[in-house]
């Protein structure tokens, strides 16, 4: 059920960007979903790519410092008040959204939200027994 | 104005008998008194008897500051503890400081000294002095302090920081003298500018600067904001805190050091050879009545040049000129001595920090600046901002713990220090002084 979330950390500095898509591009890693959260010194790049292994080789042969970070893809109804009922079965559980970010396609009619909770297995037994569907990690890589 | 003309004064024969004199006793001291110098003295041969001029001084091994470290605290004392009535203390490299001591004649000593510093500087009875060095361990606040008294001018003893509320008390108290680094005094200038408050309309009428390095520029730039006459003045606590040596009013070139308790030398840092008048190289002072804390051939690390022609000011005392660098790695930051591997040890504790980081200082305004870049790893790595930014704080918290000085972290990507021959280099050094 779990997502395997990889980050990237930045200097603050033109071109660091583009040269992490550029090793990955020429790596044949093609990126599904991403996100990137920064300060004034530096940024971290979270991303979720289709072959995860190949990506972190590539970066870290590059110089890159990368992380491995566990996350949930979960689709949410693509309708107002969509997110808000997913949010809202986690608030009364007092679970925690770390980050999250969407991804670009669509699965059908639904869209499909990457999140990090402070309690991850818990999240994903309240979301399973609300009915939310949450994809596995394969389903996500092929998005 | 002269405060003790029978010693500033001397002529160099006779300067010289004085310090034979005390050369020979000291020596005689410290050989019966403090093991780590027996244990020097036996290893190259050397008895107190065989110094018979202040030629063989050449012939006594060097001091060093580990020599200092090593006998933490009070291991290079030469008289029992119930005689030291004050204790100084200064960084040091690996979070453990320079610890020194004085008797109560050393008080006295060093109280006479400043009061002719002070008077090199034209100070006298009825004036009031702004003394904004650091009181405390730092031996720049206390120093001064008793120096003044000693003089029998006025002292706020005001220390370092609040910088308005040392503006409200330079308008309201009217102090004539200013004691603090010259960066500070500069500092002072642009608080007061924004306070709408002009240094012209001030009584100050002379500052007397040091505890870190600044050049002629910086002087004419004080001069003119303050509207003040500035003097460099040198000392450090190993030898025994200001008062080694000061600029005199009258002529603004070089320092006086006052050579009836303080010997100079100076020698060419790689071959150890004592170098002649004029040249540069570093500094090395021999405390000549230093009865707690007395230390032979010092080496200071500081770049200066020893001057003996005669001063127009009347003092046949040897000037140095201004200090120009240091010999080895150590930064003066805002006063604060740093050595880059203090800032390695901090970062070493941090569980998870190897310790590839680069410090750069810089000069913003006129406050010294410390940024260190430290290099993320894996370990250290978190793919949530609110984790690496408390990790900078825990860095910048501990530097400030350890080191007593503010640095700015920043986390930069791995590799992106540039390394020369693996090495990554350490110290960037923008400050134009």
């Amino acid at each position: 059920m779990k997502v395997e979330q990889i980050s990237v950390f930045l200097e603050n500095k033109a071109g660091r960007l583009a040269e992490v898509t550029k090793v990955l591009g020429e790596a044949g890693v093609n990126i599904r979903a991403l996100s990137l959260a920064d300060t004034t010194d530096f940024g971290i790049l979270r991303l979720i790519v289709d072959h995860y292994d190949k990506a972190r080789e590539v970066l870290k042969q590059h110089g890159f410092t990368v992380g491995k970070t566990e996350v949930v893809a979960i689709e949410v109804p693509d309708r107002p008040g969509g997110l808000a009922w997913v949010l809202q079965i986690l608030s009364e559980s007092n679970i925690n959204v770390e980050y999250m970010y969407a991804f670009v396609q669509h699965s059908g009619k639904n869209a499909v939200i990457i999140f990090r909770f402070d309690n991850l297995e818990r999240a994903i037994e309240l979301l399973h027994q609300q009915g939310v569907r949450i994809y596995r990690g394969e389903e996500v890589y092929r998005l | 104005m002269i405060f003790n003309e029978d010693f500033e004064t001397l002529p160099r024969e006779a300067l010289e008998a004085i310090q034979l004199r005390r050369l020979q006793a000291l020596v005689e001291r410290v050989y019966n008194l403090v093991p780590f110098y027996r244990r020097k003295y036996d290893e190259v041969g050397l008895k107190p008897g065989d110094v018979k001029s202040l030629k063989d001084l050449q012939r006594l091994p060097f001091t060093v500051k580990q020599d200092l470290r090593d006998n933490y605290p009070f291991g290079m004392f030469a008289v029992p503890m119930e005689q030291v009535v004050r204790i100084h203390a200064s960084s040091g490299t690996t979070g453990k400081p320079t610890v020194v001591g004085y008797t109560q004649r050393d008080i006295k000593t060093w109280a006479e000294l400043i009061a002719r510093t002070l008077s090199a500087a034209g100070v006298q009875r009825g004036d009031i002095v702004h003394n904004a060095y650091g009181y405390g361990l730092f031996t720049g606040g206390l120093g001064f302090h008793y120096g003044i008294e000693h003089l029998g001018a006025s002292v706020i003893p005001v220390s370092g920081g609040n910088t308005k509320r040392q503006i409200m008390l330079l308008q309201d108290f009217g102090p004539t003298v200013i004691t603090c680094t010259p960066s500070f005094s500069l500092h002072l200038y642009d608080v007061a500018k924004d306070m709408g408050v002009d240094f012209r309309a001030l009584k100050l009428k002379v500052g007397i600067c040091g505890a870190e390095p600044w050049s002629e520029a910086m002087r004419q730039e004080i001069e003119k904001k303050l509207n003040i006459d500035a003097l460099d003045v040198y000392g450090l606590s190993e030898i025994m805190g200001p008062g080694v040596s000061i600029e005199c009013l009258e002529a603004k070139n070089g320092l006086h050091i006052f050579e009836d308790h303080f010997l100079p030398e100076i020698i060419d840092p790689n071959t150890l050879e004592p170098l002649p008048y004029g040249e540069t190289g570093e500094l090395v002072i021999t405390t000549l009545t230093k009865e707690a804390f007395p230390v032979i051939r010092y080496r200071t690390r500081d770049i200066s040049t020893l001057h003996p022609e005669p001063c127009k000011c009347g003092r046949t005392l040897v000037r140095m000129g201004r200090i120009q660098g240091r010999s080895d790695d150590m930064l003066i930051i805002r006063g604060v001595n740093v050595f880059p591997s203090q800032i390695e040890a901090v970062l070493m504790e941090i569980q998870g920090v190897e310790p590839h980081y680069q410090i750069v200082v810089d000069r913003a305004g006129q406050m010294d600046t410390l940024e260190v870049k430290v290099e993320v790893d894996e370990a250290t790595f978190s793919d949530e901002v609110r984790q690496l930014q408390v990790l900078e704080k825990k860095i910048e918290h501990n530097i400030k713990d350890y080191l007593g000085v503010s640095a700015k972290v920043r986390l930069v990507e791995p590799r992106s220090i540039p390394r020369s021959e693996g090495k990554a280099q350490r110290v960037i050094d923008k400050r134009q002084i």
